[in-house]
């Protein structure tokens, strides 16, 4: 490939990459911060992920290999799409193996698997201020980044104890990143907090409507706010996977039948796919096995 | 009392353009003292309540307020996070409306404990049982604690507003109209429990009234504004029973007497 080929290397024209990415180094040198950038019309609807993918646009190289989550799973319409998308504009190799991905772009989950040092991991975001549901005025809500105000957070997670005897905020769970911003790690699970915290990737948040750039650079501290009398738990699960038998994974419920019949599978498909072909076998798994046979 | 003032005013003046908000006021206030503004619609009462509350930037004029340090610094050369802050711990400010000082979709116990989560309070039981106390202290019950404000009646709001303000123990509170659009036999209940935080709790206070009743019960002195300027101060009791100002002596003699 000649370098004039790799002028306009994928979808965004040169100017807007570079603006793009002086946003993210802005956000990388600011743990949490919100950087307002100028978002681009992308052909998608808002909601869909225009802010991750100009993300992942601006910093693919031609050497890189992208993976692309939705929900935890690679085989789902946002994930498709999006990665038949770049595979189109920048002709970049693809993947859905976590190990084997440089830049992971995810809507809603981060990867069982561990991450390591070189990998970026792609936030869709949807509304980047944690406190915009307690408060409205946009002008308010930075100055209270600004001058370090969160005890309005902590009211909302009150609220949830008053009303359900526990913290019920089971996903964008506010975290505190280096001990600075709150920032709200766009709708992940709870679950996934834990694996911010001092994670070796770099974790880059796009929201396109919203017009903002964040970052967790690699090693940062990431804490989950909480009370000292009720401190942060993860979702725990009371049966393995059905599928791969893995305690300690993310689950969805998949209804199976019309007679409340369920069973719950990981959420990362290729966890579960991994674990399968090691051997790895859950409760359900078995019938799947012979019918293929 | 301690015989330094809590709030030195000098000159204080706010021009909307050409018209005059509040001009040329100076007064001095202790710790434990009420103030009453009292004055007609338009007189700059809130205009100038607002301007020591660092709540509208006055045109000229200074505002100093001893800290808890004992320094007194001037509201205006104090960064904004130091004003916030003072805002939040030391100062309570109730509004005549409570829906603008509460936050209505949050429960009223969270409403109390706001300002302690806002100064680092972050154990949940303690919280809990101080905004409970506080609740009892204003005469709600506490199994209303979970209820969101605007399940309250007017009067309710406005002692959950007040109780969320007294929570951090200010030493000054600014109150604009605090029983304005109760009625007649919830305004006496009022004036009645704020007059005995105020002397328990040794509070310094402003209140904004156009409602002499409102002053003569719970001020021990009083200013009256006219056309933004301060036309007579004193002794409440004095200012009431024997009004200098030709202007106080209409206001006076305007109360209906039934």
């Amino acid at each position: 490939m000649t370098d004039l080929a790799t002028y306009n290397f994928a979808y965004l024209d040169e100017q807007t990459k570079r603006m793009i990415r002086r946003a993210i180094l802005k956000a990388i040198a600011i743990p949490g911060y919100q950087v307002p950038f100028a978002s681009r019309e992308m052909p998608m609807p808002y909601g869909w992920g225009t802010g991750g993918v100009q993300v992942t646009a601006a910093v693919l190289g031609p050497d890189d290999t992208l993976k692309v989550i939705d929900q935890g799973a690679d085989d789902t319409t946002n994930a498709v799409s999006i990665r038949a998308f770049f595979q189109k504009v920048a002709n970049v190799r693809v993947t859905t193996k976590t190990a084997e991905a440089t830049i992971i772009q995810t809507r809603h989950r981060i990867p069982e698997a561990q991450l390591q040092a070189g990998q970026i991991l792609v936030y869709q975001v949807p509304i980047p201020e944690p406190l915009r549901f307690l408060e409205p005025r946009e002008t308010e809500t930075r100055k209270m980044h600004a001058l370090e105000e969160y005890g309005l957070m902590h009211v909302k997670l009150y609220e949830d104890i008053a009303r359900h005897g526990h913290i019920a905020t089971t996903y964008a769970y506010p975290v505190k990143v280096e001990g600075r911003y709150v920032m709200d790690p766009s709708p992940t699970p709870k679950f996934d907090n834990p694996k911010m915290h001092m994670s070796p990737a770099l974790q880059l948040f796009g929201a396109g409507r919203e017009k903002r750039i964040y970052a967790v650079p690699p090693h940062t501290e990431v804490v989950s706010l909480d009370f000292e009398d009720h401190p942060f738990e993860i979702q725990t699960f009371s049966q393995p996977c059905a599928l791969c038998g893995a305690k300690g994974s993310y689950l969805d419920e998949v209804i199976l039948d019309d007679k409340g019949g369920s069973m719950f599978v990981c959420s990362d498909t290729d966890f579960c796919e991994d674990r399968q072909a090691k051997g790895h076998r859950g409760a359900l798994a078995a019938d799947t096995a012979e019918a293929a046979e | 009392m301690s015989d330094t003032p809590l709030l030195k005013v000098r000159d204080l003046s706010k021009f909307y353009g050409s018209r005059i908000g509040c001009q040329n006021v100076s007064f001095e206030l202790w710790p434990g003292e009420v103030l009453a503004i009292v004055g007609e619609s338009g007189s700059g009462k809130t205009t100038l309540l607002n301007c020591l509350a660092t709540r509208l930037a006055p045109s000229a004029g200074s505002v100093e307020y001893r800290m808890r340090d004992g320094q007194f610094r001037d509201l205006y050369r104090l960064s904004e996070a130091e004003r916030r802050f003072l805002m939040r711990t030391d100062w309570g400010f109730v509004h005549q409306n409570p829906a603008d000082g509460l936050r209505m979709t949050v429960s009223a116990g969270a409403n109390v404990g706001e300002r302690l989560m806002a100064i680092g309070d972050r154990h949940y039981g303690n919280i809990r049982a101080t905004a409970t106390d506080w609740l009892g202290r204003v005469e709600i019950a506490s199994d209303r604690i979970d209820d969101q404000p605007r399940a309250f009646s007017g009067g309710m709001r406005q002692r959950l507003q007040i109780a969320r303000n007294l929570v951090t123990n200010p030493r000054l509170v600014f109150m604009d109209e605090p029983t304005g659009g109760l009625d007649v036999s919830v305004q006496a209940r009022l004036l009645d429990l704020l007059r005995g935080l105020v002397s328990d709790l040794g509070l310094a206070a402003i209140v904004v009234t156009h409602d002499l009743a409102v002053a003569r019960l719970l001020s021990h002195r009083m200013m009256v504004m006219k056309d933004g300027h301060i036309v007579e101060t004193g002794l409440t009791d004095r200012v009431l029973d024997d009004p200098q100002a030709p202007y106080t002596q209409l206001l006076v003699s305007s109360i209906l007497q039934v």
